[in-house]
């Protein structure tokens, strides 16, 4: 049934309207609640019941309640390492008072309910401390477009942003429903009723979340309902253990590559090794002649992929062996001159241009540059990167002649569904998207290309399914990497040593026009993005005067998000500049953001935990090998949180740089999980450091010249530093955490270099040359 | 057809002898805990014990393995009736307390690795007791976790360690 509550005054003082879908009792005995999270403006028409699929109602909701008290939270974000199900497991339990044993988590199924629609507003190109009528109009478009299109997304560090609100309102909800019936089954008062651990009581009597269930009674979803008082919370702000610990310690846990349909087979691929190129011949009767060749498929690179073939084999390991046997004859098309020397090349050359697009003026720049009483420039530059999901990009598909069955580990289960849709000609709906664990993100399951191929290569043996494995080559020499980008930053200085200008001017590809157009995002032609620049022109610092332009340069190289985006290069450029700045003016880099900081007490107060902590105002320490040790600063504001890192770095004989510590605070809201939190905190480093000292891809004659991770080299455990985390208290709404850690690493290592051999490194990977300059 | 001894078990499969033992346990045995990461022996993900020893099976032919016994992540805390010497039950309460550190640290984030670091870590464990940072830097020095769990798992290492020295 469909109700449609009325005005309802809940925990803030908004009033709210909602709709709920109910679901009773389903045929597993689970009762499930389900409602549109949306807001009053698209309150009514969004909410859809789903069929009944087996033994459950496959109502969208957010939460099931078996009678053997079991609360099954139903999670719509992808797990990749992130703690996601975990932190919103604790907010739904915390809100309906069950005990955090009786918890787990189960994946949704798609649903316009769950409609990602943080990530719209975060890719507007709006300063995050001046909110106007215009963004507040254009957030408003964002989110009416986004929740028509219904996207279901799992990245931007959106994800307890996204669902702060709604999975609380869900636990209380859940909570007021079966209150209500407690307390009608004993003729009571509901606000005679308590709830804790999952039993409720009144007075002597009491009953169990799953006896209420069990007993079949009509449960009313409640229409009112308060949130907690952050005061009583007893889940969130503790460290939790995560949910999904024991299953990925004992190998139980299934991720997309470990699904196993009956009668599955296995397909290999190989792609043009030019980017770019296409197939001229193979020889697919070779490989049919090999005994456990089922197909060969020639593959035409849907949505952004590369051209290539593919052999389906009863095997993993036949099917490899079948594609030396095919010998692919290759063009490679038009792009076989392309070399990364001569891009970076090009990017410089574009960022030391004027003009290009600006967003973001304040002050007369021109003017504070010409009567400054020092300016200082510095041109900086960052290389492509690839992802290097732990787990290769895989896909298993069944296509039928009705639709599909998919189990892949995807960040986007709507775009990977409309993929498969339009390869196998089959409606929408008839795709069933089964989201298995992702072994890594990192924006790279972001992309469809390796799904959409899958249900290209599967369509050749329709009824069966067919699991399409990608080597550790195909997925370095196949990626969408992150662009390289070049800044031009320049910074002017009173005769006080005060910033009074600031000029930044990047080149790279843009990602989102590209993104959009090999994923049909429609949302993507409004040329309103910020990834470029994100980090370079929204950060807190007050400069009298600044201003940022980026201009978007055309490359063929494949080019997507990478963890954290934009702000993984513009950190480096804003945060190494401003200590270049410090360095000129002759004060403490501590000292000198301080000041740049005096109206933004967050910002200041994180950069100062972190300084405290580290020891800043004291000598560190030499390494356990006698060499000495300098420490380098770099605050970041990304996705919602304020993160500032303090690096510890040696050089090594060989003059190579070492990190032994980082220290690490950081403001992100309220923390749901704080263990989870100085997780993502060591996670953000460790990828951070990876690029900030060995990433680089490489293209010479169109073709990406790293293959393995012995090319394409990965921080290991001897390189590891120790990371402690920090967390500022707050209780402001959350921010985001996955990747918030990661931005400020690479220039705090940077400054760090700096302070320890007066060179500055203005180009990543960071490094030194082997004799000292 | 090949007969292997995995997790205490004879098996038979039917596939080229030059299948790396990884595919086999995979796709034939069903035995998905242990990970494809890199197939050339550059990130650990794959790691099983051969004898109780760290092998990488992804560069392991079948054929190579003759009679030796195979343990991987799914069996690695199991009895093993046909070798159930004294070495076998130090492995099994090693790798369960290697588990339960695991757990409690919460080192796992996406967590594909780390069937790999887990059966390195059974495998550090019973050969040395209590071992230092650098040992364990060196035992892990082949395995890669993009998503960052070395400082946890170090940490869970030393905590196994001291939990094994109190039974």
């Amino acid at each position: 049934m469909l109700l449609h509550a009325p005005d309802i005054a809940h925990g803030h003082s908004r009033v709210k309207r909602r709709t709920f879908v109910f679901g009773g009792l389903s045929a597993g005995g689970a009762l499930l609640l389900g409602w549109s999270v949306l807001p009053p403006r698209q309150r009514l028409h969004r909410s859809s019941r789903e069929p009944q699929s087996g033994n459950r109602v496959a109502l969208a909701g957010w939460v099931a309640i078996g009678a053997d008290d079991r609360v099954t939270v139903i999670v719509p974000k992808a797990e990749m390492g992130q703690g996601v199900h975990t932190a919103l497991a604790m907010m739904l339990a915390e809100e309906l008072e069950c005990a955090w044993e009786q918890v787990r988590v189960e994946q949704s199924p798609i649903d316009p309910i769950y409609a990602n629609l943080t990530v719209g507003r975060d890719a507007l190109p709006f300063h995050p401390d001046e909110s106007g009528v215009i963004s507040r109009v254009v957030e408003w478009y964002s989110d009416k477009l986004l929740r028509n299109v219904g996207l279901m997304i799992t990245g931007g560090s959106t994800s307890v942003r996204d669902l702060w609100n709604p999975v609380r309102d869900a636990g209380a909800l859940a909570r007021a429903t079966l209150v209500n019936a407690a307390a009608a089954e004993w003729g009571v008062a509901r606000e005679q009723c308590r709830v804790e651990h999952g039993v409720i009581r009144a007075g002597d009597r009491s009953l169990r979340f799953g006896e209420l269930v069990a007993s079949g009674r009509t449960l009313e979803p409640a229409t009112t309902w308060v949130l907690k008082d952050p005061s009583a919370y007893r889940l969130i702000g503790t460290p939790r253990i995560r949910l999904d610990a024991a299953a990925k310690s004992d190998g139980s846990a299934l991720f997309g590559i470990d699904v196993r349909p009956a009668d599955v087979v296995y397909a290999a691929v190989t792609m043009s090794p030019t980017i770019g190129g296409s197939v001229r011949k193979f020889d697919a009767a070779a490989a049919r002649a090999i005994g456990g060749v089922r197909e060969v498929v020639e593959l035409t690179g849907q949505n952004g992929g590369a051209k290539g073939v593919s052999v389906i084999a009863e095997r993993f390991t036949v099917a490899t062996r079948a594609l030396t046997a095919l010998n692919v004859q290759w063009d490679a098309g038009p792009k076989a001159t392309l070399s990364s020397p001569r891009v970076r090349d090009t990017l410089r050359t574009r960022a030391a241009e004027r003009g290009g697009r600006t967003f973001r003026r304040v002050g007369n720049v021109d003017e504070a540059l010409t009567t400054a009483s020092m300016v200082v420039e510095a041109t900086y530059d960052v290389p492509y990167l690839a992802h290097t999901t732990m787990e290769p990009p895989n896909c298993t598909v069944l296509a039928r002649a009705d639709g599909a069955d998919v189990w892949v580990g995807t960040q986007v289960p709507t775009q990977a569904r409309s993929a498969v849709s339009a390869v196998l000609g089959v409606p929408a709906e008839s795709v069933n998207v089964h989201v298995e664990l992702l072994g890594g993100g990192f924006g790279r399951r972001l992309e469809v290309d390796f799904i959409a191929q899958a249900a290209e290569i599967a369509r050749a043996l329709p009824g069966v399914p067919v699991q399409v494995i990608w080597t550790r080559e195909n997925d370095v020499q196949h990626d969408f990497y992150r662009p390289a980008c070049a800044a031009v930053l320049r910074g002017a200085l009173d005769a006080a040593g005060r910033v009074v200008a600031i000029d930044a001017v990047a080149a790279s590809q843009p990602i989102v026009p590209a993104y959009g157009s090999r994923n049909g995002v429609a949302l993507a032609r409004f040329d309103v993005h910020k990834s470029s620049v994100e980090g370079l022109f929204d950060q807190p610092y007050a400069f009298p005067a600044v201003r940022v332009s980026h201009h978007a340069v055309s490359l063929p190289v494949p080019v997507g998000y990478w963890r954290s985006v934009g702000h993984s290069h513009n950190a480096f450029f804003l945060e190494s500049f401003i200590d270049e700045l410090a360095f000129a003016a002759r004060q403490d880099p501590v000292e000198f953001r301080v000041a740049l900081l005096l109206h933004h007490p967050q910002a200041r107060r994180v950069l100062e935990l972190a300084a405290e902590r580290s020891g800043w105002r004291t000598a560190p320490s030499p390494s356990a090998d006698g060499a000495r040790v300098a420490r380098g600063v770099a605050l970041h504001r990304s996705f919602g949180s304020i993160c500032a890192q303090v690096a510890e770095v040696s050089l090594s004989a060989a003059r190579e740089i070492r990190v032994h510590r980082v220290i690490c605070a950081v403001d992100c809201g309220v923390a749901i999980n704080p263990d989870g939190i100085a997780q993502q905190m060591e996670s953000g480093v460790v990828y951070g450091l990876t690029a900030a000292l060995y990433g680089e891809i490489a293209i010479a004659r169109g073709q990406v010249q790293q293959r393995n991770f012995d090319g394409y080299r990965a921080l290991r455990i001897s390189e590891c530093p120790v990371v402690d985390t920090f967390i500022v208290p707050s209780s402001e709404s959350p921010g985001g955490i996955g990747e918030v850690g990661l931005p400020p690493i690479a220039p705090a290592v940077a400054n760090a270099v700096f302070a320890l051999t007066g060179e500055r490194l203005r180009s990543l990977p960071l490094r030194l040359s082997a004799e000292r300059a | 057809m090949i007969t292997l001894h995995v997790n205490g078990r004879a098996v038979e499969v039917d596939v080229a002898p030059d299948t790396p033992l990884l595919w086999v346990l995979r796709e034939e045995l069903g035995a998905t805990g242990t990970k494809f990461g890199c197939g050339v022996s550059l990130c650990g993900a794959c790691t099983v014990h051969v004898n109780g020893r760290p092998v990488r099976s992804c560069v392991t032919p079948v054929s190579q393995v003759g009679e030796d016994r195979i343990t991987t992540i799914e069996g690695v805390t199991r009895q093993d009736l046909q070798s159930d010497t004294t070495v076998e039950l130090r492995r099994r309460q090693v790798a369960i307390a290697v588990q339960n550190a695991w757990t409690a640290r919460s080192v796992a984030q996406c967590g594909y690795c780390q069937s790999g670091m887990v059966m390195a870590a059974v495998a550090l464990l019973v050969e040395n007791a209590s071992p230092g940072d650098a040992e364990i830097d060196q035992a892990f020095a082949g395995h890669l976790c993009p998503c960052g769990s070395y400082q946890r798992l170090r940490a869970a290492v030393h905590d196994a360690a001291k939990a094994l020295a109190g039974i």
